[in-house]
């Protein structure tokens, strides 16, 4: 690592990244490394029946939908929010701020529990679904619900920055030159927000996916059903395959990178042109 | 840019009322279910799940293990915040990524990398064999998991702070003499304090409720390495509903002091930016 002659003024180079290093390592990339080094004793051949085994694949199917879905219903409630957070004034906007962040604040399992009890059969919501012949808890339903409740903070906080920076000259424009209120929005306002909805989509949709412990709990877990991704991994691991559990670990780790590249790609772009105005 | 006068329509009631009823639904009510359910059986048996000596030894725990973290995070993410921020060097991009890696894995996944180095199947185990020390599935490889899942919230608080008020003071004060602690405390540590409160506040929230990573690293021992969220989940599995929801109440009241700091913290933060 060269350093530049100037910043050599300032002291602590060494120490502090050593410390930054040693701790990085330590916690983070050792361990993450051994697990690959794990993985390097089985052939392609055997690493592709365990990822493409079908009660896998279900499982794949079944989080990759509902956290699509899930990432779906925060992408328009987000704008929504993200809208009346910043552009409105009423009573109670700060408690309403405040609850957007409940999801990151709130520990899963508690989260996990509250939502399966809610949805089942005789809980306050379900029992009213019930009704109607639809059941929450347990079902696809109800995976997606949990997701929608892990994914609200994502694409609001991404937004609501952006709106209030956005310049309100272009609007009163659109509005001067005879756009309707709605036409003001989408042409002008939405093409504006789009990167930052699209990169909170992502987050979203790569904690869904990711998620585990609020999900779990009204998933049921029914084989070839209701299995989410990471389930997979836990009962791999309770059944001490670990070479399936890394198996899927992997799997799941490139596609979480593939998301995170793409958002990376979506804000460099922004970047960019933000640069040039 | 003047305020334009807004025109009461019917509009805006409708999407706030929308926005209203969403938050209302997905997330008040949730919340409202836990104390409810956990009040239900009346006040001597929510007393009663609480005082539980398993609950309060995994209380303990939860604090012992996310204490540890925040520290060990805070201690982590000052250091990193100022390599980063006030030199240059080649790589700084890389590294930055390398820290952020926990935001995108999975926390079973966060779980299961400690397995592969102190588990039974681990390179690190003949030696913790040899000198009887066990870490997976024990207090220990609870809080490296917990560590893990939160390792960049202090340092991505810090980071933009710190790039954002530059390099320009540190250099003055250390042309003039002064030591690396010395300018911490004077000049760098007063631009970001409350970025890093805010910082340990999110890492706190998250430590105290981290469910998936700890769970396969913890074993699952009642009175030992069960940590609250753990215990919950035990409680709700063998349909002790009510007590359940009453430990899950003492995690519901520690989130809403959170997030109040939360919102109080946030509002210096951003009052400090507009000063500046």
């Amino acid at each position: 690592m060269r350093l530049r002659k100037r910043n050599k003024v300032i002291p602590g180079f060494g120490l502090s990244m050593g410390v930054t290093i040693s701790m990085l390592s330590l916690v983070v990339l050792i361990p993450l490394v051994s697990v690959f080094i794990n993985l390097a004793g089985i052939s392609f051949a055997d690493f592709w029946k365990i990822v493409t085994d079908s009660q896998l694949v279900a499982a794949y199917k079944v989080s990759l939908t509902s956290a699509f879905i899930a990432a779906c219903v925060n992408g328009v409630f987000g704008v929504l929010l993200a809208w009346v957070l910043t552009r409105y004034e009423f009573p109670g906007k700060r408690i309403l701020d405040g609850f957007i962040e409940l999801p990151f604040a709130l520990p899963t399992a508690v989260a996990g529990i509250a939502l399966t009890t809610l949805y089942s059969d005789k809980g306050w919501f379900g029992s009213v679904f019930a009704k109607i012949g639809i059941k929450v808890s347990y079902t696809r339903i109800g995976i997606t619900i949990a997701m929608i409740f892990i994914g609200i903070p994502f694409v609001v906080r991404a937004i609501q920055p952006v709106l209030e920076k956005l310049d309100g000259s272009y609007e009163e424009a659109a509005e001067i030159l005879g756009a309707s209120r709605s036409r003001t929005f989408f042409k002008v306002i939405f093409p504006e927000i789009l990167p930052a909805a699209l990169t909170g989509f992502g987050l979203a949709f790569a904690r869904c996916i990711g998620e585990y412990g609020s999900v779990v709990f009204i998933a049921g877990n029914i084989p070839w059903k209701t299995q989410i991704v990471p389930l997979m991994i836990m009962s791999k691991l309770e059944q001490f395959n670990y070479t399936a559990a890394t198996s899927i670990a992997l799997v799941m780790i490139v596609f979480s990178f593939v998301i995170l590249f793409t958002i990376n790609i979506i804000q460099s772009r922004v970047a960019k042109r933000a640069g040039g105005k | 840019m003047k305020p334009k006068a807004v025109k009461k329509s019917a509009t805006k009631y409708i999407l706030i009322a929308l926005a209203v009823l969403f938050i209302a639904v997905m997330l008040a009510v949730p919340l409202a279910t836990v104390l409810v359910y956990a009040l239900r059986q009346g006040w001597d048996t929510f007393a009663a799940a609480i005082v539980d000596p398993y609950a309060i030894k995994a209380l303990k725990l939860t604090l012992t293990a996310a204490g540890t973290t925040v520290v060990l995070n805070t201690f982590f993410g000052v250091f990193a915040s100022w390599a980063i921020t006030k030199f240059r060097f080649r790589g700084k991009q890389i590294l930055t990524t390398l820290i952020d890696i926990p935001f995108a894995i999975s926390p079973v996944i966060a779980g299961l990398v400690f397995i592969y180095v102190f588990g039974r199947i681990g390179w690190a185990y003949p030696f913790l064999q040899a000198h009887d020390i066990k870490i997976v599935f024990a207090v220990p490889g609870i809080i490296l998991a917990t560590i893990f899942v939160t390792f960049p919230f202090i340092s991505r608080e810090l980071i933009p702070l710190m790039q954002s008020s530059g390099t320009d003071e540190e250099e003055a004060a250390a042309l003039m003499g002064a030591g690396g602690l010395r300018i911490y405390r004077k000049i760098t540590f007063p631009h970001v304090k409350w970025g890093l409160l805010y910082g340990i506040i999110l890492c706190t929230a998250r430590a105290v409720g981290e469910f998936g990573a700890v769970s396969v690293v913890s074993g699952h021992l009642r009175g030992k390495t069960n940590t609250l969220p753990l215990h919950i989940e035990i409680l709700f599995s063998e349909f002790h509903l009510t007590a359940s929801f009453a430990v899950s109440s003492i995690l519901v009241a520690m989130t809403v002091v959170i997030l109040v700091l939360r919102n109080i913290v946030e509002y210096r933060v951003k009052r400090e930016e507009r000063s500046h």
